[in-house]
């Protein structure tokens, strides 16, 4: 049932090593040429953002874990394109286009660079009414899975599956990832910020006056009793 | 239950060189080819990031709280709409909340499942907000990676960890730093650290 990418409160890992003050945005020049890339062909309107986390979270678990963060994108990348029917898989092997594109009309400019990354992608949509309110006590889905596709893109983690949380914040309707993945739409949901005790997370080694809060749509919540 | 392409995906990726940087160059090469990407688009995407969008415009942000009570009330309310009047909205940055450090509650930011972030006010993420270790202990054991990072905190104050699941971005505002009375927006703009506005460091100067 669970996804490589799902890590939150994973046992294992080591202390988190902080970067140098003085440390470059991008650490090596194929770093910054992998975001480029990425974000020019994401220009291209072939698929979303929901589609393009899907596809990285679809690598092979073994491949998620070995890869760096930037080559987890270009083999995203190179598996959407190639899905997409951007380029064949035959252009890919060689690294030589075998023809043109009629996307091509679809490309982003230089020029243009500044108006689309200031100009985002909101996600915010007209929605249903929201079910909950600030305070409502609520009961997460278990386990934290697609109900669409088998495997499929889903916003819930692990961790915070059939869990019992309060509501904190109502936030309107946003697109709902768990649709907008797998080509049904939109699907706008209304979404919350909803808060979780630590202890009833972690058990009684966490503080008992922590809190975890996450973003989440209405279609994983149900009221809870009491 | 349709299934999608999960069960028999191919990996088309295995077909790129193994080398990251021969697979960025593969792809870009190929895509230019095909008349896809515009290499003068990647070196604006780049400079973009690297130059002009950081951390310099979120501590902006905290030293204009710092030093104007309306701003800051506002900025609380709606952050999307208080950051955007000083011009830092766009990708990854659609939907603001700021939350704000306490001597009651101390807040810090992760993204368990991915890596998101506020790109407009923080610029692209840091290695170790990416890391492993950051997105799966964060949320369990907040106090131990505070402590990594060298954050003390207050004995009164309680953790509140936000996983940003969705596409709300999350900036924190730390507290002011004691003895900082009288200092411009400019000068106290310079105690806000990167980290301070993730939640897992403090604003210079300030003793928590």
């Amino acid at each position: 049932m669970s996804r490589v990418h799902d890590m939150g409160g994973r046992f294992g890992d080591r202390a988190v090593i902080p970067d140098a003050p003085d440390a470059p945005v991008f650490e090596k020049d194929w770093h910054a040429r992998a975001l480029a890339v990425t974000l020019a062909a994401g220009a291209l309107g072939q698929w979303n953002l929901d589609i393009s986390r899907h596809s990285r979270e679809r690598l092979a678990p073994k491949d998620y874990s070995r890869f760096s963060y930037y080559e987890k994108w270009m083999a995203a990348l190179a598996d959407l394109l190639v899905e997409k029917g951007v380029v064949t898989e035959r252009e890919l092997r060689a690294g030589h286009a075998e023809g043109g594109s009629p996307l091509s009309d679809r490309k982003l400019m230089g020029a243009n660079v500044a108006a689309v990354l200031s100009k985002g992608g909101p996600v915010d949509r007209p929605g249903p009414a929201p079910r909950f309110k600030p305070g409502d006590k609520v009961q997460t889905r278990h386990p934290a899975a697609n109900s669409f596709v088998a495997g499929g893109h889903t916003r819930l983690p692990g961790y915070a599956s059939g869990q019992t949380g309060e509501v904190r914040a109502f936030y309107g309707c946003h697109i709902f990832p768990d649709a907008h993945a797998h080509g049904r739409g939109e699907d706008p949901q209304p979404i919350y910020a909803v808060a979780f005790p630590a202890q009833a997370l972690w058990g009684p080694t966490a503080d008992p006056r922590d809190e975890v809060i996450l973003d989440l749509w209405e279609p994983y919540l149900e009221p809870a009793d009491g | 239950m349709p299934h999608d392409h999960d069960h028999d995906h191919h990996h088309a990726h295995a077909a790129l060189p193994s080398e990251p940087a021969l697979r960025v160059k593969a792809l870009e090469t190929l895509l230019t080819e095909k008349g896809l990407i515009d290499p003068a688009a990647l070196d604006a995407i780049i400079d973009t990031y690297q130059n002009k969008i950081g951390p310099k415009n979120g501590a902006e942000v905290v030293a204009r709280a710092w030093t104007d009570p309306a701003f800051k009330a506002a900025l609380l309310a709606d952050g999307t709409a208080a950051v955007s009047a000083l011009g830092f909205y766009g990708r990854q940055g659609e939907h603001v909340t700021v939350v704000e450090n306490t001597p009651e509650v101390h807040n810090m930011v992760v993204c368990t499942l991915c890596s998101c972030y506020p790109w407009p006010l923080l610029g692209i993420p840091p290695a170790w907000y990416k890391s492993d270790a950051y997105r799966a202990r964060a949320v369990r054991e907040p106090r131990e990676v505070l402590a990594e990072f060298g954050v003390a905190l207050l004995p009164t104050q309680k953790v509140r960890v936000w996983d940003s699941t969705a596409e709300m971005r999350y900036l924190v505002l730390p507290m002011r730093p004691e003895g900082t009375d009288g200092m411009s927006a400019d000068d106290l703009a310079a105690l806000v650290s990167r980290d301070s506005m993730v939640g897992t460091g403090l604003a210079k100067g300030a003793k928590a």
